[in-house]
């Protein structure tokens, strides 16, 4: 039975900065007859924290879940690693990029410690096994979880369990994280530490994506932000140039301002108010 | 003043401890368990209409591994009783009663809820329109295995178009495969009522009577068809416990954690079917040992299932050989239907389960 033998056991070093970790070129997705992706292209490189933003029904999910290697474009072409997406076994692909779905129900009272330890799954039985323990720690002082790590799932609180999940796809350590809005319920304080984590995760040489809806935290901490608009790329690039008012209130239909942060001179993108 | 003051919170204390007791809790369960197993099978098999001293029972185990220590029966009835009779019953009620409670396991793990057992997936159901089939048509090209292995096959076969059906695009989802069940389920009932409706009276009563669960009547020959099948069993299940902790974080999660979630849904349902349909052909239908014994487990040690699956064989094993012991004796002359007790106790005891897992953890929704 192939399905219980293990499979291969190298571990793969650390990408290389700049290097190409997941590319989608001219992807187009449909599901029940709407193009959710119509011909987008995109790149994670290692060593950047890429911010995916658009509004609501954009394909920001989709485009993740497609880069994931989760679901196949009906065309175009996706490669993690250099390598065609289906070509890689499940085993394998879960050694090199970690996914942070939007939803991550627990269905049995688990401890917080022992969901973090399931993102060590995919290095049973290869030299990193080693490194759970560390791995685990690291990953729960990272989230703030370690006076919460005997806690059980179902009674923590929104929050708490979102930085669960979070701790796990850390633990996980690969070299590409993709994250599905991991802010959502989070706190003003854990809102930054996310971000300062998925930064700390791109100096070590790791590419992230990290789906946003607050501007502000994108421009403020992302390499590149990405604008997704009805399943198209309205643009890419470093936050000064993408963070402006025209495009941004045309893509999401409502009138904006962009000031610039009076000390830091990042852009600070608002609704237009009277 | 209010005389209702809350208690002061004490989080240092409600944090720590269970870190520390687990791995007791673990061993002292495991102990608990075994103990209690090798203890109810002596006593199940010295009590009965025919008394047997217990010290007997156990030294006409030991004559026949070859220590003579205690005395055997010196009535050769005594030693025919246990041997041909109580000891086979034993045994079948032992692995019946594992397989259940692994099955049992392995069935809410693989779909994520708490509430999935075996005849979720329409085995019980299945080998019942087997075993009808074989007693209303009185067929017996096979001898006395005939109802058996029918109803083996029909449960397999059951199981099998219940997972057939609900894949598309090669996934099956846990609610479509769970309403898929119940749509084969409710045919496998009209059948089973045709059947019953058929039959004459004679097989309705042996119908009604396989419906209940009984263990009368076990031969060791019904102990070795069905022993090799609960070995694999358990140590498949066995083997795929660490996946089934990672599905309890959704499929597309443990996708993204490298498990293959369709070849594992796929290896557990086949394992349950043939080990539940190989259980049941011979005992009837037992319900509730696979819903409840889980359950308990899970509330002393936690739902990973590296303890809960052979944790749930042995209790699964003790309940039923305490249920069958409870159903031979608990009325002179009456052996009472054991799917029935089981039921009976483990009814109310699922729904205290229930509100206690409620109160203490947010419970499910």
């Amino acid at each position: 039975m192939r399905f219980l033998a293990r499979a291969g056991t190298r571990v793969p070093g650390p990408p290389t900065a700049g290097d190409p970790l997941a590319e989608a070129s001219a992807v187009v997705a449909t599901a029940g007859g709407a193009r959710l992706l119509d011909g987008v292209s995109l790149t994670v490189h290692a060593g950047e924290v890429l911010a995916l933003v658009g509004p609501n029904g954009a394909g920001k999910s989709t485009l993740l879940g497609v880069l994931a290697g989760d679901t196949a474009p009906s065309s175009g072409r996706v490669t993690i690693h250099g390598r065609p997406a289906d070509a890689w076994s499940t085993v394998d692909l879960a050694r090199h990029r970690a996914v942070l779905p939007q939803h991550n129900p627990v269905s049995f009272p688990f401890t917080v410690r022992s969901v973090v330890e399931m993102g060590r799954a995919p290095w049973e039985g290869t030299p990193a096994e080693d490194d759970d323990e560390r791995a685990v720690a690291a990953a729960l002082a990272d989230t703030g979880l370690t006076s919460f790590a005997e806690r059980i799932h179902p009674t923590l609180s929104g929050g708490e369990q979102a930085r669960t999940a979070l701790a796990r796809v850390l633990a996980q350590s690969t070299g590409l994280l993709l994250l599905d809005e991991p802010t959502a319920a989070m706190d003003l304080r854990h809102q930054e530490q996310v971000l300062a984590l998925a930064r700390a995760r791109a100096e070590t040489g790791a590419g992230v994506l990290v789906v946003l809806h607050d501007l502000g935290l994108a421009a403020a901490h992302a390499d590149r932000v990405a604008v997704l608009s009805s399943g198209k790329l309205a643009a890419a690039g470093p936050p000064e140039e993408v963070c402006e008012t025209e495009l941004l209130s045309e893509v999401y239909q409502h009138p904006v301002e962009v000031i610039s942060h009076p000390r830091t001179g990042k852009p600070i993108v608002l609704p237009y108010r009277e | 003043m209010t005389a209702t003051a809350s208690p002061p919170a004490t989080p240092g204390t409600d944090t720590a401890a269970p870190a520390g007791r687990r791995p007791v809790r673990v061993v002292v369960l495991f102990a608990v368990l075994v103990a209690g197993l090798v203890v109810v099978s002596l006593v199940s098999a010295a009590v009965g209409q025919f008394g047997i001293p217990l010290s007997q029972v156990v030294g006409s185990i030991l004559n026949r591994v070859g220590i003579d220590v205690l005395a055997a029966p010196a009535d050769p009835f005594a030693e025919a009783a246990l041997w041909d009779v109580r000891f086979p019953r034993v045994v079948l009620a032992l692995l019946v009663g594992g397989v259940l409670g692994v099955c049992g396991a392995l069935m809410q793990g693989c779909f994520g809820n708490p509430l999935a057992e075996p005849g979720v997936v329409g085995v019980s159901s299945g080998a019942a329109v087997g075993a009808c089939l074989s007693i209303v048509f009185g067929w017996t090209f096979l001898g006395s295995f005939t109802t058996p292995a029918l109803a083996f096959c029909t449960g397999l076969a059951t199981t099998l178009a219940v997972y057939v059906l609900a894949r598309s695009k090669g996934k099956a989802g846990v609610v479509t495969m769970i309403l898929t069940g119940v749509a084969v389920n409710a045919v496998a009932g009209a059948a089973i009522s045709f059947l019953v409706f058929a039959g004459d009276q004679a097989a309705r009563e042996q119908i009604v009577f396989w419906q209940l669960g009984s263990l009368a009547g076990s031969r060791w020959v019904y102990v070795a068809t069905i022993a090799p099948l609960v070995a694999v069993c358990a140590i498949v299940a066995l083997l795929l416990a660490k996946r089934l902790d990672l599905l309890s974080l959704g499929d597309r999660q443990a996708r993204h954690l490298g498990v293959d979630v369709e070849v594992l849904r796929l290896v557990t349902i086949v394992v349950v079917a043939v080990a539940v349909s190989a259980a049941v052909s011979y005992s009837g239908i037992i319900g509730f040992v696979g819903l409840v014994v889980p359950h308990l487990i899970r509330m002393i040690t936690g739902p990973g299932h590296r303890v809960l699956i052979p944790a749930s064989l042995l209790g699964g094993a003790l309940l039923l050989v305490a249920a069958d012991l409870l159903a031979r004796n608990a009325f002179d002359y009456a052996d009472l239907p054991i799917g029935m007790l089981t039921a009976l106790v483990g009814g109310p005891f699922f729904f205290w389960l229930l509100l206690r897992t409620r109160r203490r953890e947010g419970g499910w929704t």
